[in-house]
């Protein structure tokens, strides 16, 4: 050992040893999110076709902006930067992003401050709120899809007897309520996973602080806004980021439930479309690159303006 | 007796199969690909079963979404990857050109069977002189309506589609007024997706705009007579037709019709046989006709639909494959497709075949229908009908439900193909 790292200090071990340690698991993040992005943006620079993957040739941006002029002398501008259908995706992605974990949010803040409360049966409630979680998606969708039919839909025949509306509602049909069952069932889904985290958090706050506040009289309002909520902030801002990042990708609610409606298509919808049904794979990596430098501005500009912690050195 | 007469055939066609495919060598298991409507998981089972006795070989169906796009995105994903787990894809009738490099070219042994079908058919399967698929079925749509409610209320089938509104409208006032209060006049295929593209073809067609792309390929879809048809469409939307029938595809349209809550329906071939089973809440009560027409001089329009088999060039055991696909093509399967499942053979003598008559009379009277079928535009869009399909389902979908009207859709639709066209399809 001595004659191996004779010369080095013991921090420089330490790190020696560090990285070895962390080896295998950078190779991992190589080969699974790394090579694949690569990949993806390298195709997005040439003209591949997915019936020929492998015979496409470099034609740099013009998947993403070219200009051709046409033998009459007008100038068109093609490619996805200036394609109407994928600015429609990115608008809806966004919009359902922001409302989707909104939503989510304060129900699911809502949630883990019930469930943080002692009562008899917590631990049975908290296991039976989590099942929109645990049920896949692309089930969960599907039976959606039927309770929402409009003839035979059970949602369209409660609301029938409860006198709410009275003509059946097509909810998936309709581009006004497309857009409003896509969001619905994703708060449904996915509020348990943000009340899951925020619960995590709740129970990190110390209950002396509680105790004392009660002591001095402190109106619960005024305790949840100047205690309980700054003490969340780190865990509720990690949440947020972990929902905006899903959101941002969302394929499979949307897939299922109002595939192909304008309304609600999405960008990862509009890239899977180009790329599998259209047999324009490198337009489609295109758009999928565009989507990932998307979510990245998103969850850097999140980071810096909410001054989220994720480094854990405030911690210390 | 009909136990002892199918009996009878199964042998017989045994018998024949032995004699053509020769005896089982080794026995292969075969994975068959296929969308899954209505019963066809066991149709399929009894299908093939004869075919299965007589090689020794398995096949197992894979069932698929109904949805025509929905499909081929997967079979456009499985063969892009060479996938192997696979032999044996049913394929749209407009899917040959833009699969053709993926199957086996069955010129050659398909070279007896071929003749005997539809001409027009084999031709459709047939892109640079490679026989990509054999035809199992053909498909042509019609009008299935109520013959107990047209009675009632007096009324005749419709020749146009202003008769079929107006006796949807009067049919269904009339009978809510009785208390049928989830009666609806007229259900068809609003979703956005293939099937949209169908149903709108035959508007367009029917009113005599044209068919989107012409076979010389040029663009006619921006026209008067188009913009009338989907106009007459869009009212339908909420007073004929509910509003969820934008969502609707084959199946959901046929839960509506076959619980006994449409007058008119607009289907395939496919829910005749299954509208008349025991379950039915129609049974005995409908017959069908053809669609109907924009006004006089014009003539109706079913799209050209069908479905047929093709071979993977990436299955490890093509000969059984090949052995299967010829089954199914080939007379007796399509005999018994046609009586049990009411699918249309592609066989031309088996039109006049007395069992098939005797079983589904609506499928004699078929032929001259899809004999005028009018063919989508995927010969002549080459591999960009599909995108020119989602742009012309599109601009109708939009249409329908009111984000712009059907001239400003189909003017931006003209732009959006000439565009996608570029110096040629």
């Amino acid at each position: 050992m001595a004659t191996n790292t004779g010369g080095l200090s013991l921090s420089q071990q330490r790190q020696r040893a560090a990285f070895w340690f962390l080896a295998p698991m950078l190779a991992a993040l190589f080969f699974v999110a790394a090579w694949p992005l690569l990949r993806t943006i390298w195709f997005s620079l040439t003209n591949t076709l997915l019936s020929d993957l492998y015979g496409g040739e470099f034609i740099g941006f013009d998947n993403y902006l070219s200009l051709r002029v046409l033998e009459s002398g007008r100038w068109i501008w093609r490619g996805t930067l200036v394609d109407p259908a994928w600015w429609n995706a990115v608008w809806n992605t966004v919009r359902f992003a922001f409302v989707s974990v909104l939503f989510e949010t304060v129900l699911g803040l809502i949630v883990a401050l019930v469930l943080n409360a002692e009562f008899k049966g917590r631990g049975f409630v908290r296991a039976a709120i989590l099942i929109p979680w645990a049920i896949p998606t692309i089930v969960s969708a599907k039976m959606w899809a039927w309770m929402l039919n409009d003839q035979f839909g059970i949602i369209n025949d409660i609301l029938l007897s409860l006198g709410l509306i009275d003509q059946k509602i097509a909810w998936t049909a309709s581009v006004d309520t497309a857009m409003y069952a896509v969001l619905m069932v994703d708060i449904w889904k996915t509020t348990p996973f943000m009340a899951l985290l925020i619960l995590a958090g709740l129970q990190m706050v110390p209950r002396d602080i509680y105790e004392a506040a009660k002591l001095d009289g402190v109106n619960p309002v005024k305790v949840f806004f100047k205690i309980t909520l700054p003490l969340i902030r780190p865990a509720l801002a990690v949440a947020i980021i972990f929902r905006m990042l899903d959101a941002l990708r969302i394929f499979d609610l949307v897939y299922v439930l109002t595939p192909n409606s304008a309304a609600t298509k999405t960008m990862s919808v509009i890239s899977r479309e180009n790329m599998i049904d259209f047999d324009k794979f490198a337009y489609g990596a295109a758009q999928s690159t565009l989507l990932f430098a998307i979510i990245a501005v998103f969850v850097s500009l999140y980071i810096w303006l909410g001054k989220v912690d994720l480094s854990g050195e405030g911690q210390k | 007796m009909i136990i002892m007469k199918g009996r009878a055939l199964r042998a017989t066609a045994t018998a024949a199969m032995l004699a053509v495919f020769g005896a089982p060598v080794a026995a292969e298991e075969l994975f068959y690909v296929s969308g899954a409507v209505g019963n066809a998981v066991e149709n399929f089972k009894a299908l093939v079963k004869p075919w299965e006795e007589a090689t020794g070989n398995t096949v197992t169906m894979v069932p698929m979404p109904a949805s025509t796009t929905d499909q081929f995105g997967q079979y456009r994903l499985w063969l892009a990857a060479g996938a192997a787990d696979i032999d044996l894809y049913q394929t749209d009738v407009i899917w040959a050109p833009q699969l053709a490099d993926h199957f086996v070219d069955l010129t050659e042994v398909a070279k007896d069977l071929a003749p005997t079908h539809f001409p027009s058919i084999i031709e459709s399967q047939t892109v640079n002189g490679k026989l990509v698929a054999l035809p199992i079925f053909t498909d042509a749509p019609a009008l299935y309506y109520r013959t107990d409610l047209l009675e009632k209320h007096g009324k005749t089938p419709p020749q146009t589609w202003a008769e079929l509104t107006e006796t949807a409208q009067f049919i269904q006032d009339a009978e809510r007024a009785e208390g049928n209060a989830d009666l609806w006049g007229f259900v068809w295929q609003g979703n956005a997706y293939e099937g949209l593209t169908c149903n709108a073809l035959e508007w367009v067609k029917s009113f005599g705009g044209g068919q989107i792309v012409e076979t010389d390929g040029t663009i006619s879809i921006n026209n008067p007579n188009a913009v009338e048809a989907l106009e007459t469409v869009k009212g339908w939307v909420g007073t004929i037709s509910p509003g969820g029938v934008l969502a609707y595809q084959e199946e959901e349209a046929r839960g509506v019709w076959q619980t006994g809550n449409a007058v008119f329906m607009r289907n395939w071939p496919y829910a005749y046989g299954l509208g008349n089973g025991d379950d039915s809440a129609v049974k005995g009560k409908f017959a069908v006709t053809t669609l109907p027409i924009g006004k006089d001089g014009d003539t109706s329009a079913a799209t050209l639909g069908g479905w047929n088999v093709a071979v993977s060039k990436y299955s490890t055991k093509q000969d059984a494959a090949i052995s299967l696909a010829m089954y199914l093509a080939g007379p007796e399967a399509q005999k018994q497709r046609a009586i049990n499942e009411s699918n249309l053979p592609t066989i031309v003598a088996l039109y006049d075949d007395a069992d098939i008559a005797a079983a589904q009379p609506i499928i004699p009277q078929w032929k001259d229908v899809f004999l005028n079928a009018v063919p989508r535009p995927s010969a002549p869009t080459l591999g960009k009908y599909n995108e020119v399909s989602a742009k012309f389902w599109s601009a109708v979908h939009s249409t329908l439900s009111g984000e712009g009207s059907a001239a400003e859709n189909l003017e931006l639709l003209e732009v959006e193909l000439t565009d996608l066209k570029g110096s040629g399809w």
